[in-house]
């Protein structure tokens, strides 16, 4: 810069008129450090602390309880049914969003959201009321010996219900970024539509399919609301982790629900390894002039498609 | 139907179609539907009764205060946590911003759990707070905790990208042309990220309102005194008294979708503000 001495001693430097002084950079740098550490920090390191806090034994035994034990596969189960149909879901429906267009999309797409916007507990009770004993289809049910409500099947429907909307609301707007030369060339060359879908679509959409898929599978693990309204807590038989965690804390041992919760502590903060990973990767991407491959934003359950 | 089906050779619209609406269908609007056949079979005086009798007003009155307390501090400290994590270069930087979804992240149950025992008088936020007379466990205060808790990363994710797409040529032309720095922050920054931090603001509200796993842990449910209204459906529940349960749904279903109206209405408003 050429601009004379005395100018550029006086502002040459100078970015007083863009930049706060040092002092309240500093200060609101210290107290959002502070709300950070104790509103994020806090909370997470004390559930591994009273996890631990009567020993790795005492740990152990409150895992290896039996009843525990039938809580962590009954999640397994639920999180293995609720989440590949949701993934099966979402690429219908991303499919159907993307590629095609017709009358009442955005009602479609309203419809999908719709789950986000219902209290869990509103969503349990919903199931009360179409499976339940009182329930719409109750006396079919019964007449018929099948076990919706408070029995596992209502606690997949509960948590399908919860994380519905997860995959699709990723895969769409991606699908609607790329568009369909690709497969049409595809088609043109003479593949299946299931070929072409598979060597084709799925490769361009597969890290934003995991990206769907890791946050659905939190839900679906994590769900308490929903779950709790339909589940009848029959311990040893339709508690999930979350629900055994609120059993326990009800208990006389205060380290035992904490044990349990740290599984679902170590499964959120996998989540978000992942997810800040795959959010790294796309950032990257979109530096080199790629197509996005993940669509961040799951977390602001209504801003995604819309803009 | 496609529009220009000629064009677009692509296949699978009707299977995807199908698949969609069938399970749409299964999993949430035959659902809801449920709810509304069995609450028009209510009639409006049994209804208006159990939606608004006195329990239930309390419990309104909590659902809403605390949300808009909890939602009114996550537009404050979340716009500063947005603001500062955009802004400045700092150590952990990176760690915190990736740990703003944490909330998000941890199942409800464990959030409440923990929360409940920091605040606990044996806790390590409670053992000083507790002697100041600041009780979070089965206070109002433990609710709006909570909820300040899970609905912090909406407000701070929904700002992050308006301030990082934010053109730093408006601060320096208004002061290349003589104004203060608190002046550009109050007459220029303050505005432009206005519609964003509301709509941050409107979607913790949201999500507060209908949150039930986090409070459960640390309420206590008093009713009239801690008793949210997802608690209060719970409690009819176990007590069998669907229909009770069901007006309240109701009630809350018609808070959370003028809610989603409004956020609408924000964010066509804010994406005016973004693209001038």
């Amino acid at each position: 810069m050429n601009l004379p001495r005395k100018l550029r001693e006086r502002f040459g430097k100078s970015d007083r008129g863009t930049q706060e002084p040092a002092w309240v950079k500093w200060l609101l740098i210290s107290i959002s450090m502070l709300f950070a550490v104790v509103f994020l920090f806090l909370p997470l390191i004390n559930v591994f602390a009273q996890a631990f806090s009567k020993g790795l034994g005492a740990y152990w035994h409150a895992l290896s309880d039996p009843d525990t034990r039938s809580a962590i596969r009954l999640t397994l189960i639920v999180a293995a049914v609720s989440v590949p149909l949701n993934v099966v879901f979402g690429i219908a429906a991303s499919w159907l969003i993307a590629k095609f267009e017709f009358r009442g999309k955005s009602l479609l797409l309203t419809f999908i959201d719709l789950p986000f916007s219902v209290s869990p507990v509103v969503s349990g009770l919903m199931l009360v009321l179409l499976f339940g004993m009182n329930g719409l289809l109750g006396p079919w049910l019964q007449a018929h010996d099948i076990k919706i409500v408070f029995a596992v099947p209502g606690l997949v429907l509960a948590t399908i219900f919860v994380t519905f909307p997860f995959v699709a609301r990723e895969l769409i707007p991606i699908m609607q970024a790329i568009g369909s030369e690709q497969e049409q060339a595809a088609l043109t060359l003479g593949a299946t539509g299931w070929q072409t879908f598979i060597h084709v679509t799925l490769p361009s959409v597969k890290w934003g399919l995991v990206y769907g898929v890791i946050l659905c599978n939190a839900r679906a693990m994590g769900e308490f609301g929903a779950v709790s309204v339909v589940s009848g807590h029959i311990t040893g038989q339709t508690d999930t982790l979350p629900l055994r965690i609120d059993k326990l804390y009800h208990e006389f041992d205060p380290a035992a629900p904490f044990a349990v919760a740290t599984l679902l502590a170590a499964l959120a903060l996998v989540t978000l390894g992942v997810k800040t990973f795959l959010e790294w990767k796309a950032e990257r991407e979109e530096k080199q002039g790629q197509q996005a491959t993940v669509h961040p934003g799951a977390v602001d359950p209504f801003s995604n498609y819309r803009r | 139907m496609p529009k220009d089906k000629k064009h677009n050779p692509l296949p699978g619209f009707g299977l995807t179609l199908g698949f969609t609406l069938f399970y749409l269908s299964v999993i949430v609007l035959i659902p809801i539907a449920a709810l509304c056949i069995k609450v028009f079979g209510l009639s409006w005086h049994d209804f208006w009764e159990l939606a608004t009798n006195r329990r239930a007003m309390a419990a309104y009155k909590l659902s809403l205060g605390a949300s808009f307390i909890a939602a009114l501090a996550n537009a404050v400290f979340g716009s500063l946590l947005a603001w500062v994590l955009v802004r400045y270069r700092f150590p952990g930087r990176r760690l915190i911003d990736g740990m703003i979804d944490f909330p998000f992240a941890l199942p409800t149950a464990v959030a409440g759990l923990t929360l409940a025992n920091l605040l606990s008088k044996n806790g390590w936020l409670g053992k000083y707070l507790v002697p100041h007379g600041i009780e979070g466990v089965s206070t109002p205060l433990g609710v709006v905790i909570a909820l300040t808790f899970v609905g912090m990363p909406f407000a701070v994710r929904t700002l992050q990208p308006v301030l990082e797409n934010f053109d730093k040529g408006v601060e320096e032309a208004a002061a290349s042309l003589g104004a203060s720095r608190m002046r550009t922050f109050i007459q220029i920054i303050i505005p432009t990220l206005l519609p964003a931090t509301i709509t941050g603001f409107a979607l913790a509200f949201a999500r507060a309102l209908g949150e039930y796993g986090s409070i459960v842990f640390i309420s206590g449910n008093l009713p009239f005194q801690t008793e949210i209204a997802p608690s209060l459906i719970v409690m009819r529940l176990e007590n069998y008294d669907y229909t009770g349960a069901m007006a309240l749904a109701v009630v809350l279903m018609i808070f959370s979708f003028v809610l989603l109206a409004v956020i609408n209405i924000l964010e066509n408003w804010a994406s005016r503000f973004a693209k001038p």
